[in-house]
């Protein structure tokens, strides 16, 4: 039986996503929100959401001894990383004055520059709203979902793989920044399919329906 | 640029039903919540703002519960504002799915709480509206004023000055409601909307004065609103989110249509 470990460790919309993974999963599909490691080493698929802010973050997976539960079940289960579930996965975070995270994903994550789009009119930060998602690759939790579809963001702070062949989808806030990344059983968003409505709810189906293999 | 300008209905709730109206052709019970937000949900809405104006204790468990039964059947970003005052009405609004709350009376009483909250749950949730007033007489250099108690009572607060502060503070949205313009369907504030917009860096949402689809196109446009948020425009079923969307956009703004 399929059995969906949605990773509590205090930081946010746990019941969005959660409410969102029963919607779409199948009956006899058990979706539990859980901070133990026991049960998240036993799942077969493992989401990892999360907002707020990046320090409070890494402190709370290493008090809760979850860190390490990540790294491991990151290196072989269908994983699923959400907004600061996926910067987490990177090496480093310049938010907070700088935040070692998880490495999982070489790279680092930067805050947007507040800036101008090509009509000179000013870019609010947080990036807030409805955006393109641009795929960069065909890959199972893109499908039944069409290129540049919209998805619902909420960050101050975005991706910089260091390696470009993860990344799995670009979003323009005016330059293109990794909305997306993908490395073998880990894919990972900065968009909320939560609250995506029926592109985010097809993707999360499709994560249902992933083995980890792409 | 590819972000796309929200558009945000509004619903007032008290005690667990939507009230001022809301007459939707094939609804039977339109005082529903849940089956108001799901109407709006497919009509396109980019999110969902509810408004508590319940004043009751027992009542708010019920608005609690509102925004439980919406969260598990509407997938769109939600907010509830409307007597939010310490941080546990804020855990338990985002306990029950809500992404946002929206902050106005507590923020003016107490500016720490804005800080608190944002520290507690990122600057992403945290909404500070702004009930905005024109202090100044006609001729003079514009200056709108903070007012509470629905517009009833004066603060002395400059509204541009409040609303810097208010970010500084790690508010991650402003909601601007101009107090001159609310119910009068004659549009936006534009000029209150323009200023406040240049004046912070987070996203605006224009409220306040919405009558006719024009008005949600100046909001952007003219009033340079990153959202616009309305009530009975769409309430009865005079224009669905879609349509609004559609003028929005074919006068070159970028929806999700």
């Amino acid at each position: 039986m399929q059995h969906v470990a949605v990773i509590d460790y205090g930081m946010g919309n746990l019941r969005s996503v959660s409410k969102a993974l029963e919607s779409v999963a199948a009956n006899d599909v058990a979706i539990e929100v859980t901070a133990d490691p026991d049960r998240i080493l036993a799942a077969s698929h493992v989401v990892f959401p999360g907002v707020g802010a990046i320090r409070d973050c890494i402190s709370e997976l290493q008090r809760l001894e979850l860190d390490d539960v990540i790294r491991e079940v990151a290196s072989k289960k269908p994983f699923l990383g959400v907004c600061l579930g996926m910067q987490a996965l990177l090496s480093r975070s310049e938010e907070n004055g700088g935040i070692d995270s998880l490495d999982i994903i070489p790279g680092n994550v930067s805050h947007f520059d507040i800036t101008n789009d090509a009509n000179g009119e000013r870019l609010k930060v947080p990036h807030m709203g409805w955006n393109k998602v641009n795929q960069s690759l065909s890959h199972p939790l893109w499908n039944d979902i069409e290129q540049d579809s919209r998805f619902y963001f909420v960050h101050s702070y975005f991706v910089s793989p260091n390696e470009a062949s993860v990344t799995a989808a670009t979003t323009a806030y005016p330059d293109d920044f990794t909305s997306a990344i993908h490395k073998n059983n880990v894919f990972a968003v900065q968009f909320h399919p939560e609250k995506s409505q029926h592109v985010g709810l097809q993707l999360l189906k499709n994560f249902l329906a992933w083995d980890g293999q792409s | 640029m590819a972000l796309a300008k929200r558009i945000i209905p509004c619903l007032d709730v008290d005690d667990g039903r939507v009230v001022k109206g809301v007459q939707f052709v094939d609804i039977r019970d339109a005082g529903d919540p849940i089956e108001v937000a799901k109407r709006y949900d497919q009509q396109g809405a980019d999110e969902i703002t509810f408004l508590d104006i319940t004043a009751t204790h027992h009542n708010r468990d019920t608005m609690v519960h509102v925004v439980e039964a919406v969260a598990s059947q509407v997938f769109i970003p939600l907010t509830v504002g409307g007597g939010i005052r310490t941080t546990d009405d804020i855990r338990r609004m985002l306990n029950a799915g809500a992404d946002k709350v929206g902050i106005n009376s507590a923020a003016v009483k107490n500016p720490e709480f804005v800080r608190e909250a944002a520290e507690k749950f990122g600057s992403q949730c945290i909404v500070v509206a702004i009930d905005a007033k024109q202090v100044s007489a006609e001729g003079e250099t514009p200056r709108w004023e903070i007012f509470t108690h629905g517009g009833r009572t004066s603060t002395g607060i400059d509204a541009i000055e409040w609303a810097k502060k208010m970010v500084a503070y790690g508010a991650g949205e402003i909601l601007l409601t101009s107090m001159d313009r609310d119910g009068t369907k004659s549009g936006f504030d534009l000029k209150l909307t323009r200023a406040i917009s240049d004046a912070v860096a987070v996203p605006v949402i224009a409220s306040g004065g919405v009558g006719k689809l024009q008005d949600l196109t100046d909001g952007v446009k003219l009033g340079k609103a990153d959202a616009v948020l309305a009530a009975s425009i769409f309430h009865f079923g005079e224009h669905t989110v879609q349509e609004a969307k559609q003028q929005m956009a074919s006068q070159g703004i970028e929806v999700r249509l």
